[in-house]
């Protein structure tokens, strides 16, 4: 058994975990992350991507003592301060999800993919999300969602959204 | 952390038809979801399965010891120790009298007919405990000679279960002349061979995997007088009843809860062995137990789909009127007749016809036993297959005759006038209108543009050539009038149920017996109660997928949810109106035949009297004043059997670019106009638009489950069984027209499995249309570069000796053809 110290959503955990645990089995399994869900064994389809240190990473391809240290956000964490997070909002205004088993990590990885192109391209966004496998939706709602979300966190829509907010 | 909806909502307009955005979307979004592999129970063990390695062999020997030493392990149990508790796994539906259906054991006692079937299970206190311990489990097998290819296993040289004798199932003929639909078709076949045409092809449906994206899980809590069963099912009323039938558990015993689920398309319409095996532990052990599995299990025991031969005889007249049409198919069951298994193939009975006007008719099947995974319903279920297979020729036919494709299907087409129109098959299509659909995609595609395109792209010798591929589809859904079922020999009715309870402060309980997951039922069956009922949608609350809760359901698949589900919930509203409102009258001093109810009050004509909705559910609560007699609720049940299916329809346009020096194709637009009715919210619509398309584009471009020569699922994982990714598709332009369905309240047809059914022959149609100048008429799905380039090169190329088209014209009298000499053979 490994000793790590990991910071989760926020919270800070100390525990003995055995060296082959994956990360995303240490979430789910050692924390209640249940949020964070396997899809497959073989990294293909993404359903359990989190955040590493605000860096998308599939869980299952991550051993927890590789997250010592470190700092992990999953699906849970990614609402602050009761908003959703615009990739959430724009999920559900864009039905970007049907039976929802892929959505938590789909929502993660595109909020990485904006996190590094901030004003995608439709090709740019399939490509950023060629790793996380969807059986419902044909990606064809996912896409939207992410160009819209891209537009409601540029500069230009935080600002008109303030605006209506004020 | 809650969803902000930024348009309110606006109560003058009908909830029907507005693209709400979905109830269920919230927990699925910030991660507050309870899949059945969440659920944890207190004192809970976790099981691993052992699985046979071999694709058929006798078990000779199990040695746990070592196993049961391991950390953590609590038992080993193998066939032999459940054999008389763990039940069966039954199939509904024998397609005939003499179908011949081997036992299917949950756990194996004795013989394994496939690479993954179940032979031991391990109880231990954590996941990986149980499947560290499954490792050590020893087996001892005596392998047996396994069939695996269709055409061999109808040859009965070796057999997937020697104590049947053969490899055949069951057989199974629709004829137009025998029924009196029709006319003959050895006749039309004989006419046309003379002065027609006569079209002869062979297609291969090759086999398929589900994928859904959540692997199944089971939890059972056996502590308690009922036993509850939790499971990632499309099903969980079919899978009550079959346990009950099975196990020797008293029906009123079992609680059975689908609580998330994460996608089905079929593949969780099955009972499996994994639940059963699960329940006979946890009544062995007296604890709770749960079994998830690997995706790598879900691969080699979630049953398969598709996997068929299509031997298909087209006659028509010199100017392309089609006379008639045979259609012999065999159809790999895999290793057991499954729930709907055998009767998956006869679905296409009614479809292979299509929507055209065709003279004379012959369907036959045979089913067949071999020693892979067992093979039942994937979206669309039988129907695809139909689809495939008269669309691919319909674009033959046009060929020969030299024409348009579009312009074939319109000589041969039921026209908008003719409906309802019974079909050379026996069914009576209630309405639809082919041409509108086809006139509005075209637009949608550029079709003349596109063509033209081709065209010069074709004189200029592009080494990118345009295809255009054309579907112009119908199918038969909402599954299904219980009288037609039971001539079927099928083992339960088709009928749904419903109920609403209305509660005292105001707000709606609807019970449905359908069980969804992912079709975002508890907002459209929302928006149907908000208008029937004159509720605010929010006031709505539906429940479903538990048999305490929702005890009697036939549950979702066959795209019969909103035609059949809601259409008995759309009644119950009804009778909810009616004995409020002899509440009403009672209430506002007013006979009965005056009372008017409108937008969720009722009001007495030609006055400004009115009492709302909640106010009577109040009355009703408190029994204070009600009419003498009248028993305090105005809650109501129904149970609705259908009259008839739905057919759906749809006009499907595809290009295709395809580089004929390496073989790579590539979707350069995708145009549907689908008419499914009555449309309830165009947003969930779209969706399972959109994810069907994608499906049924798959099977033409990357999909198959492949074996190798000696049973192993060589396409096991997600590594090498090729799903789409965002990256490999495109969007869509998707539209509607709207035929209204005669057979419901509200004019809905299904829409689930439209997409899927329609697009593969699309798909390949377009990519025949880019290459037939090179003498290619057909490539094997799914169609990959090599596929495509060696078609390209063998068109180009003299025949040498021994060496024949893809699929080439009958001769008189021969089987069947040789699939090795199909394209590279390797789907044989």
């Amino acid at each position: 058994m490994t000793r790590i110290k990991v910071t989760v959503d926020g919270v800070s955990y100390s525990d003995e975990v055995e060296p082959r645990t994956l990360l995303v089995q240490y979430l789910r399994e050692g924390l209640g992350k249940t949020g964070t869900v396997v899809g497959c064994d073989t990294s293909n389809c993404g359903a359990c991507t989190v955040h590493l240190d605000g860096t998308s990473v599939k869980s299952c391809n991550v051993l927890a003592v590789q997250a010592d240290g470190h700092e992990v956000t999953t699906i849970e964490g990614l609402a602050e301060n009761g908003e959703l997070h615009p990739v959430q909002q724009a999920f559900h205004e864009c039905h970007a999800l049907q039976c929802g088993y892929c959505t938590p990590g789909m929502i993660m990885q595109a909020c990485d993919v904006l996190k590094n192109n901030p004003d995608p391209s439709e090709q740019e966004i399939r490509e950023g999300l060629e790793g996380n496998l969807c059986r419902c939706t044909g990606y064809h709602n996912i896409v939207k969602a992410v160009q819209q979300a891209a537009g409601a966190m540029s500069p230009a829509g935080s600002a008109s959204s303030q605006a209506v907010s004020s | 952390m809650t969803i902000t909806e930024d348009r309110a909502a606006d109560a003058a307009t009908p909830e029907i038809g507005k693209a709400r955005r979905r109830k269920e979307d919230q927990r699925l979004i910030t991660g507050r979801t309870r899949w059945t592999d969440n659920i944890q129970l207190p004192g809970m063990l976790h099981l691993a399965m052992v699985r046979s390695p071999f694709a058929h062999a006798t078990i000779s020997a199990i040695d746990a010891s070592e196993a049961k030493g391991s950390s953590g392990v609590v038992a080993i149990f193998t066939g032999e120790d459940l054999k008389d508790i763990q039940g069966v796994n039954i199939t509904a539906w024998p397609v005939s009298a003499e179908q011949k259906s081997p036992d299917h054991l949950p756990v194996a006692v004795s013989h394994v007919a496939h690479a993954g079937e179940i032979v031991a299970v391990v109880a231990a206190r954590t996941a990986a405990e149980a499947r560290d311990a499954a490792e050590l489990v020893d087996v001892d097998y005596d392998e047996l000679p396994a069939v695996l290819d269709l055409k061999k296993a109808a040859t009965d040289e070796v057999l997937a279960h020697p104590a049947l004798g053969t490899n055949t199932s069951a057989t199974w003929q629709l004829d137009s002349a025998g029924q009196g639909s029709g006319g003959d078709v050895e006749e039309a076949i004989a006419t046309a061979r003379e002065g027609g045409i006569l079209i002869e092809r062979e297609y291969r449906q090759q086999r398929l995997i589900p994928a859904f994206m959540e692997p199944r899980s089971t939890v059972v809590d056996p502590t308690g007088e009922q036993v509850t069963m939790w499971s990632a099912t499309q099903v969980p009323h079919v899978l009550r009843f079959c346990i009950a039938a099975t196990t020797g558990l008293p029906e009123s015993k079992i609680r059975v809860v689908a609580p998330d689920v994460g996608g089905g398309f079929g593949g969780k319409l099955q009972t499996t062995p994994e639940e059963f095996a699960t329940l006979a532990v946890a009544r062995k052990l007296g604890k709770p137990v749960k079994y998830t599995e690997t995706r790598s299990e879900t691969m080699v025991s979630g049953h398969h789909g598709r996997d068929q031969w299509q031997k298909l005889t087209l006659a028509a007249e010199k100017d392309g009127r089609v006379t008639g049409l045979k259609v012999e198919l065999m159809a790999d069951l895999g290793a057991y007749a499954a729930l709907v298994g055998g009767g998956v193939p006869v679905l296409g009975a009614w479809m292979f016809n299509s929507i055209y006007k065709f003279a004379s008719y012959q369907f036959n099947v045979t089913n067949y036993y071999t020693n892979k995974t067992w093979v039942d319903a994937y979206r669309g279920a039988g129907r695809p297959e139909a689809t495939y297979a008269i669309e691919r020729l319909m674009d033959e036919l046009a060929a020969e005759v030299g024409v348009d494709p579009l312009e074939i299907r319109e000589k041969n087409w039921i026209t908008h006038d003719e409906f309802p129109f019974t079909t050379v098959a026996g069914m009576t299509y209630d309405s639809g209108n082919y041409e509108a659909a086809t006139a509005k995609a075209k637009e949608l595609f550029g079709y003349d543009e596109l063509r033209a395109e081709q065209k010069r792209r074709r004189e200029s010798n592009d080494p990118v050539q345009l295809g255009i591929g054309v579907s112009t589809f119908t199918e038969m859904c909402g599954l299904a009038p219980s009288r037609i079922l039971g001539a079927l020999n099928y083992g339960a009715g088709g009928w749904e149920s419903a109920s609403i309870r209305m509660l005292a402060t105001g707000t709606v309980e609807v019970i449905t017996g359908v069980s969804p997951h992912g079709q975002g039922h508890e907002t459209a069956w929302s928006q149907i109660v908000a208008d029937r009922l004159g509720v605010p949608f929010e006031n709505v609350e539906v429940l479903h997928g538990d048999t305490q809760i929702s005890p009697k359901g036939m549950d979702t698949y066959g795209s019969r949810s909103l035609v059949v589900g809601a259409e008995a919930v759309v009644r119950a509203a009804d009778k909810v109106i009616e004995k409020a409102k002899v509440v009403a009258a009672h209430l506002l001093e007013a006979s009965i035949d005056d009372i008017e109810f409108n937008a969720g009050t009722f009001g007495v004509k030609g006055t400004d009297k009115g009492i709302s909705m909640p106010e009577i559910a109040l009355a009703a609560w408190t029994g204070h004043n009600l009419p003498d007699g009248m028993e305090p609720s105005i809650d109501a049940d129904a149970t609705f059997d259908p009259d008839n299916f739905s057919f759906p329809h749809g006009t499907h346009l595809c290009a295709m670019e395809v580089d004929t020096e390496t073989g790579a194709t590539s979707m350069r637009k995708y145009v549907c106009v689908d008419d499914i009715g009555t449309i309830i919210n165009p947003l969930i619509v779209e969706g399972q638009v959109h994810g069907g398309l994608v499906q049924g584009i798959a099977q033409a471009l990357w999909e198959g489950a492949e074996y190798d020569e000696q049973g192993t699922l060589v396409t096991g994982s997600f590594v090498d069984y090729t799903l789409p990714t965002s990256a490999d598709t495109i969007s869509f332009i998707t539209d509607h027209t709207t035929s209204p369905s005669t057979y419901n309240t509200l004019g809905t047809k299904g829409v689930g499995e439209a997409g899927a059914i329609a697009s593969t022959p699309a798909v390949v149609n377009a990519i025949v249309d880019a290459v037939r100048q090179f003498g290619v008429n057909d490539i094997l799905m799914p169609c990959t570069p090599e596929r495509v380039w060696k078609a390209i090169a063998k068109g180009r190329s003299v025949p040498g000796e021994g060496e024949r088209d893809a699929a080439p014209h009958f001769d008189e009298g021969v089987p069947n053809q040789d699939p090795g000499a199909a394209n590279d053979g390797s789907q044989a």
